[in-house]
């Protein structure tokens, strides 16, 4: 190698990670300060930025268990469904009249179980590849929402069941008004998102998942169980969802058959928005939090301006194919062939 | 030199049928201490057999395995790498978007306690990779490094590191210069040499004679699967190497 070539080289490896790891935290804080002006007076209000985090809180579990799920050079489709379900059962036993800590326990069980089914499915069945099983499950789980409800909404939870969607935490002991306060749902994010942080960068499982992304070949020869991984991986994504479920549980007092319809997608969109690579192995949690965030704010900020939701759907659709085409230019530049 | 050294691995006439098949017959292989084994020979001779064999995957019909002098039954290849003998593989089984230490610890990751929680041991990942590293004189820019930014060669050295990390005795590697830029071919034969120093035994499957006699200090022939030559690498030649490859002696 010559002096020029790593000259160049030098400056690639010391530019990507950088770009990996925080451009998608600068588009960002661009789009804060492009709402800001163009809503001085609102888009920056506490009662505005509460409201995009109480929007994003149940989303935001949905895109952190598909993301880990990508992350696996895999795919979950039946997220929204899980999450629809798990409602459901949750709102079949709160109207048994089962204790809150009951109620609040049983999406989370029931998300978990649908995500053991899904990796179940794909690691004992061989399924060719996770889309087949999870698109299977899609149904299967929102058709079984649908049954054991009767296809109609149930609603009325007390108080404790929908606290994490619906709490508040008073700040007034600091001197805010009573209007600034914080929603228990965005302390719930952050608290779920640096768990799974640590999880995911920190300890021998997150790596091996990485690992599995990267090459399973090479996991499996390094004596890592890629199916037991692959299983906790999409267990966890269910679990994930069943929260999404309890905190929607809270926000809308109600299970409704069209609870997390087409979720999956926004969930979906949102890892890849975040930086998370559908070939596996690549992304972070901070990616996947900025995801859910642009999206929220987009979705917020165009709502704010009046622009039509069909707008929205076309802005959606299109950072989506520019944070890809980001990731295929990042990759032929990182990557030596 | 391999007649001082200590013998680590040895295989007995080992045989292997698949089905009707003769892939191996009554074939004797030994590696000792610090000794590199060059085995040559034709597609289908049962090179790739006589690895699979000794790496544990395939149980030989007949014929039977020692390691350090005694005779060892292996289940399963992490019986071998129990045994400390380890593959390279061809396709380089790292994952590309993993760090250098990663990869080299890779499901044997050193963790510490935090209170019940098990976290990664970055800090102590980086030291011993910066000296294994060290030790087998490969130079990276940074243990860091993610793996899909190296060459091949150095991806090479990063796959050898990998095997040797935990205390292997026996090496062995299939053609682990097949796949790489000629200038970087001699950077992976010193590196063998340097394995050689550590007293690591290493078997290299290969067709390049370059490598061979660059690196072995024996060469052993297969021909349709049976040991058809075997020589000091000083008492042979290049011509003879290749006429034992056709099957001509």
């Amino acid at each position: 190698m010559d002096n020029k070539d790593q000259k160049k080289d030098s400056l690639y490896l010391k530019l990507i990670p950088y770009f990996d790891r925080y451009g998608i935290l600068l588009l960002l804080l661009i789009m804060i300060v492009v709402m800001h002006f163009l809503q001085p007076d609102v888009f920056l209000s506490w009662r505005n930025v509460t409201n995009v985090f109480k929007q994003i809180s149940w989303q935001s579990m949905l895109a952190l268990g598909v993301f880990m799920v990508i992350v696996t050079a895999g795919i979950d489709l039946s997220v929204g469904s899980i999450m629809m379900l798990s409602l459901m059962i949750l709102a079949i036993v709160a109207k048994a009249g089962a204790p809150w800590f009951v109620v609040a326990m049983t999406p989370l069980i029931a998300g978990l179980i649908c995500g053991l089914i899904n990796g179940l499915g794909i690691t004992i069945l061989r399924m060719p590849h996770p889309f087949i099983m999870t698109l299977g499950t899609l149904y299967i789980f929102r058709g079984t929402g649908n049954l054991i409800s009767g296809g109609t909404p149930i609603s009325g939870f007390t108080d404790e069941v929908r606290y994490l969607g619906h709490g508040r935490i008073d700040l007034t002991w600091l001197g805010l008004e009573k209007s600034q306060y914080l929603p228990v749902s965005l302390v719930l994010i952050a608290i779920v998102y640096i768990i799974f942080w640590v999880f995911m960068n920190h300890t021998r499982t997150g790596k091996w998942i990485y690992a599995i992304g990267g090459n399973p070949s090479a996991a499996r020869a390094s004596g890592v169980n890629v199916n037991k991984i692959l299983v906790i991986v999409y267990s966890l994504c269910g679990f994930l969802s069943g929260i999404g479920a309890l905190i929607l549980a809270g926000r809308t007092d109600s299970g409704y058959p069209n609870a997390g319809l087409q979720s999956e997608l926004d969930a979906i969109a949102a890892c890849i928005i975040g930086g998370a690579s559908f070939f596996g192995g690549r992304g972070t949690v901070l990616g996947v939090f900025a995801g859910v965030m642009i999206m929220g704010i987009l979705r917020n900020g165009l709502n704010l301006m009046d622009v039509s939701s069909f707008w929205q759907q076309v802005l959606i659709g299109s950072i989506i194919v520019l944070a890809v085409y980001i990731d295929v230019l990042r990759r032929d530049l990182g990557t030596r062939k | 030199m391999s007649s001082i050294n200590q013998l680590l691995l040895e295989a007995k006439s080992v045989t292997k049928y698949f089905g009707t098949i003769t892939a191996l017959e009554n074939v004797n292989l030994k590696i000792h201490a610090g000794e590199c084994l060059g085995v040559v020979g034709d597609n289908g001779a049962g090179k790739t057999t006589l690895m699979k064999v000794l790496s544990g995957l395939y149980k030989p019909s007949s014929g039977s395995l020692y390691f350090d002098g005694k005779k060892e039954i292996l289940e399963s290849p992490k019986d071998s790498q129990e045994l400390g003998l380890e593959m390279v593989y061809q396709d380089l089984a790292l994952a590309g978007n993993l760090p250098i230490g990663e990869n080299i610890f890779l499901g044997r990751e050193p963790t510490k306690n935090l209170g019940f929680i098990k976290l990664l041991d970055f800090k102590k990942i980086k030291e011993l990779t910066d000296a294994h590293l060290g030790k087998l004189k490969i130079n990276v820019k940074s243990a860091d490094q993610k793996v899909e930014e190296l060459s091949g060669g150095q991806r090479q050295a990063v796959a050898i590191a990998r095997s040797t990390a935990f205390n292997a005795k026996v090496v062995i590697m299939d053609e682990p210069t097949a796949a790489l830029a000629i200038k970087e071919v001699g950077k992976v034969l010193d590196l063998i040499n340097s394995l050689k120093k550590t007293g690591v035994g290493v078997i290299v499957i290969s067709h390049r004679m370059d490598d061979i006699f660059a690196v072995c200090d024996r060469v052993m022939a297969l021909f349709q699967g049976t040991n058809f030559a075997e020589s000091e690498l000083s008492k042979t030649s290049r011509d003879e190497v290749i006429g034992w490859i056709m099957g001509k002696k």
